[in-house]
């Protein structure tokens, strides 16, 4: 398990290293510096910021001076708000996106997995239907869209819920933005669920199952749960992607204090270190998502090995 | 011949039309008494095994069965689910074909067994353990306790199907219904199981209903043996009978092709 | 399964793009110019704003209607381009095989691995001032799906009699490809065509949405939908509006493409 792990860490270094130099050349190919958009600042105190900053270098020698700096842990300061290192916003900012997204993907298998279950052992019956509807609206309805309507809906017009604040992360600040941000994911889980269970349900054990005299949840939650709980393992990966990509768009929307809205700033203002730092931490995560994805793919099956 | 009172099972006109019409079975009567073995033959696609899982309610879905299947006072065609599962796996049990794909391969066999107990009465873990034991031992299940740690990709073909038999007798029912038990077994472990069902007969006095197209299989076990041809009965009578000197064209045809294909190697043993 | 083409959308896609070629043309408004006396103007059949104005007293018909050119012109831009170096590269990687193969699709599983929206915000960065500049970009980045596909066909073609000919007769791999592999892909083509034009108009809203797509004066499905969800406590037509054209949009493209792929690829 430990050697597994490990190696998989070590096979992911490439990787990483081909998403930093992509995403610095990529940077610093951009026309236009960070402090451009100082007009007021004179060119010469502009030249001793970048200077301070190491911009005036050749660039072989500032990526190499980057890749020593994240070497160390340090992902450098931020450009566009001079007394904060990027690591401090994402320290401050992560854990309201872990907060966030986790709670939307606990919700979506909540949700997703009795739901499709149930549909899959009476299809065509009346939660079939409804489970064919929710995936339907689930997945054409992007979170930006979504988003706006729930506080159109919960917020402005019924008022049962807060929006546009953090609320230091009480729950009653937590239910819209956690809502919108699940809503595909109890799409996907659902269908997931629904395909998964339909083909468990037709394999011999379930039948075995049934001759031995056991009642539907011990079917169900005993002996189809694991093996349909598979393919909603491997779905892990993508989810956790996807939940990073729409936590951006639910922070910009609901003002959460999160590194999604960081990045997006970032991007606005070429604020350099900000928008690398957030790319690095994205795709590490990615790296770790699809690593708890094989992790718990050999938890459920005791026929798969870690190697 | 047995006691009337002694009627274990009885099929009368018993009937199972699949979802699109066909008929698979059709007019079956068949009787199997208290502690007697009793063969179904019958080529694939004859609806053998159908037959069997339409006993326990269990037929492809859509389909609908007809007739008369009573089980000591009990109807079982037409029973209501919750009652039919009180019977499945207690008083009527079921061995399959493949204990490869039969057995869960996500559970260890603990599992497993002790849940056909707890499915049917009120009884302690620990308490079901040690019957799941003997169970083991009963069927000569080497090393049972580690077994029941394993899961069934960690056992051997012949230990797996074992395996399957403990379960289907560990509430010692009145019945058992065996679907093809040694087909997917190679030949040593077919002579162990078939042993086997004749001992376990003989100790819990079960009776067993066997779905096979082994005539070899039929002479080892069966008192009784039914000829099933495209859904229908061609020919019953005593197992002797049938290997002997069939009554029916059928019959006859099926223990000439066992023939040719056994003489050189060896007679069948009676 | 079902091969024929789902009526419903089709229509309902032409009727769209019907409007989206008409409106603007017939329209006597644009989409950029304020009229200040005629700003939050709410639906009306009188008066010429079908379905009013908006803050800067625009026509909001006009602008839905471009806003749709603008988001399947970009969305037909980039599919074409990541359409382009798909079959390119899957082509040449499945056609020439062995090393090179190998190279090529192992450089595409790398680039698997880089996650796509925090990459493609890397690119609204370089690109961020100009709209088709970034898709172009986006298009250059999201070919790996039709390459695979490409590359798996490609080698299936490779061995059929008429590739075989054509190379004994000694025709170069480069005419080769051109001549009999490639229009004989077409099938696969057009239907992840219609499958990546739904999700650029996806990615364009996405970022237009955050304010790092399409920048004013120009407006898109996503700059409306931004619009319209600062405005939406007291126009939430203003948010509905974009929200089921962008709906519509996406979920015919994917009807239509979906079927088409039932039918050619099996």
């Amino acid at each position: 398990m430990w050697r597994f792990l490990l190696s998989r860490l070590l096979s992911a270094i490439p990787t990483m290293l081909a998403i930093i130099t992509l995403a610095f050349m990529l940077l610093r190919a951009a026309p236009g510096g960070p402090f451009d958009a100082e007009k007021e600042i004179g060119a010469e105190v502009k030249a001793k910021i970048e200077h301070a900053y190491h911009l005036d270098e050749p660039l072989p020698k500032q990526y190499l001076r980057y890749l020593v700096q994240l070497a160390h842990g340090d992902l450098g300061p931020s450009f566009q708000y001079l007394d904060n290192s990027v690591n401090q916003y994402i320290a401050e900012g992560f854990p309201v996106d872990l907060k966030v997204g986790g709670f939307a993907l606990l919700l979506a298998c909540l949700v997703g997995i009795p739901l499709g279950a149930r549909a899959a052992w009476r299809r065509n019956g009346l939660v079939d239907r409804v489970a064919a509807a929710v995936s339907l609206v689930g997945v054409s309805i992007p979170v930006y869209v979504a988003a706006p309507l729930m506080i159109l809906v919960f917020a402005v017009t019924l008022q049962w819920f807060p929006a546009g604040d953090w609320g230091g992360g009480a729950w009653r600040y937590l239910v819209l933005p956690v809502v919108s941000l699940a809503l595909p994911y109890i799409a996907y889980v659902t269908r997931i669920m629904r395909a998964s269970f339909i083909d468990v349900l037709e394999q011999p054990y379930i039948r075995t199952a049934r001759a031995k005299g056991l009642g539907t949840r011990d079917i169900l939650f005993r002996h189809a749960l694991r093996p349909a709980l598979m393919p909603l393992a491997a779905f892990l990966g993508p989810a956790i992607v996807g939940a990073i990509t729409g936590s951006i768009v639910v922070e910009t929307t609901f003002g959460l204090p999160g590194i999604g809205r960081s990045f997006v700033e970032g991007a606005f203002n070429r604020d350099y270190t900000m928008v690398m730092g957030v790319t690095i931490l994205y795709g590490a995560l990615i790296i770790i998502a699809n690593l708890v994805a094989d992790v718990m793919q050999a938890l459920l099956d005791p026929r798969v090995r870690l190697h | 011949m047995p006691a009337e009172t002694d009627l274990l099972l009885q099929l009368r006109n018993l009937a199972l039309t699949r979802a699109d019409g066909l008929q698979v079975l059709q007019a079956i009567n068949l009787d199997v008494q208290r502690g007697e073995i009793v063969a179904v033959v019958g080529e694939s696609g004859s609806g053998k095994s159908q037959l069997l899982l339409s006993l326990l309610g269990l037929a492809m879905p859509g389909s609908k069965t007809g007739g008369s299947a009573r089980f000591l006072d009990q109807e079982l065609i037409g029973m209501g689910e919750s009652q039919l599962r009180r019977l499945r796996g207690d008083r009527i049990s079921m061995l399959f074909q493949d204990p490869m794909s039969a057995l869960n391969p996500y559970l260890p066999l603990r599992i497993q067994l002790i849940e056909v107990l707890q499915a049917h009465r009120q009884i302690g873990s620990a308490q079901a353990q040690a019957r799941a034991l003997e169970a083991l031992r009963t069927v000569h299940m080497p090393d049972p306790e580690q077994v029941l740690r394993q899961y069934p990709h960690e056992l051997s073909g012949g230990m797996r199907q074992r395996a399957m038999l403990a379960m289907a007798i560990l509430s010692e029912p009145d019945l058992l219904l065996a679907d093809e038990p040694t087909t997917a077994l190679d030949v040593t472990t077919q002579a162990v199981v078939l042993d086997l069902l004749l001992e376990l007969r003989e100790r819990l006095g079960m009776s067993i209903l066997l779905v096979t197209h082994d005539l070899g299989v039929v002479a080892r076990t069966a008192d009784r043996a039914v000829i099933l041809k495209d859904g229908q009965v061609v020919e019953q009578g005593s197992a002797l009978q049938l290997l002997t000197a069939p009554s029916s064209a059928y019959g006859a045809q099926l223990l000439q092709a066992v023939r040719q294909l056994e003489r050189p190697p060896a007679e069948l043993d009676s | 399964m079902n091969h024929t083409l789902p009526r419903i959308s089709v229509w309902m896609l032409a009727a769209l793009l019907l409007a989206a070629l008409l409106v603007p043309w017939i329209s006597p408004y644009d989409y950029f110019t304020p009229a200040w006396d005629q700003t939050n103007l709410s639906p009306a059949l009188a008066g010429g704003h079908l379905l009013g104005t908006d803050q800067l007293g625009r026509d909001l018909l006009v602008r839905l209607m471009w806003s749709t050119r603008i988001s399947l012109l970009v969305a037909l831009a980039a599919s074409l381009i990541s359409l382009s170096i798909g079959v390119s590269w899957g082509v040449t990687a499945g056609y020439l095989g062995g090393r090179t193969d190998a190279l090529m699709m192992r450089l595409v599983d790398v680039l698997y691995s880089v996650p796509f929206t925090p990459f493609v915000i890397v690119l609204t960065v370089v690109f961020g001032r100009n709209l088709w500049l970034l898709f172009v970009a986006i298009g250059a980045v999201s070919w790996l799906d039709i390459a695979r596909i490409v590359r798996g066909q490609t080698r299936s073609l490779r061995h059929r009699e008429f590739v075989v000919a054509a190379d004994i007769a000694g025709v170069s791999p480069s005419r080769i490809m051109l001549r009999h592999i490639v229009p004989n892909l077409m099938g696969i083509v057009i239907v992840y065509l219609t499958l990546t034009i739904p999700t650029v108009i996806l990615t364009e809203a996405f970022l237009s949405y955050l304010g790092l797509g399409a920048q004013a004066p120009l407006t898109s499905l996503g700059v409306m939908l931004a619009d319209g969800a600062a405005q939406m406590r007291a126009r939430p037509l203003m948010l509905i509006m974009p929200a089921t054209v962008l709906i519509l949009l996406v979920y015919c493209c994917n009807r239509i493409g979906d079927r088409l792929r039932d039918r050619y690829a099996g």
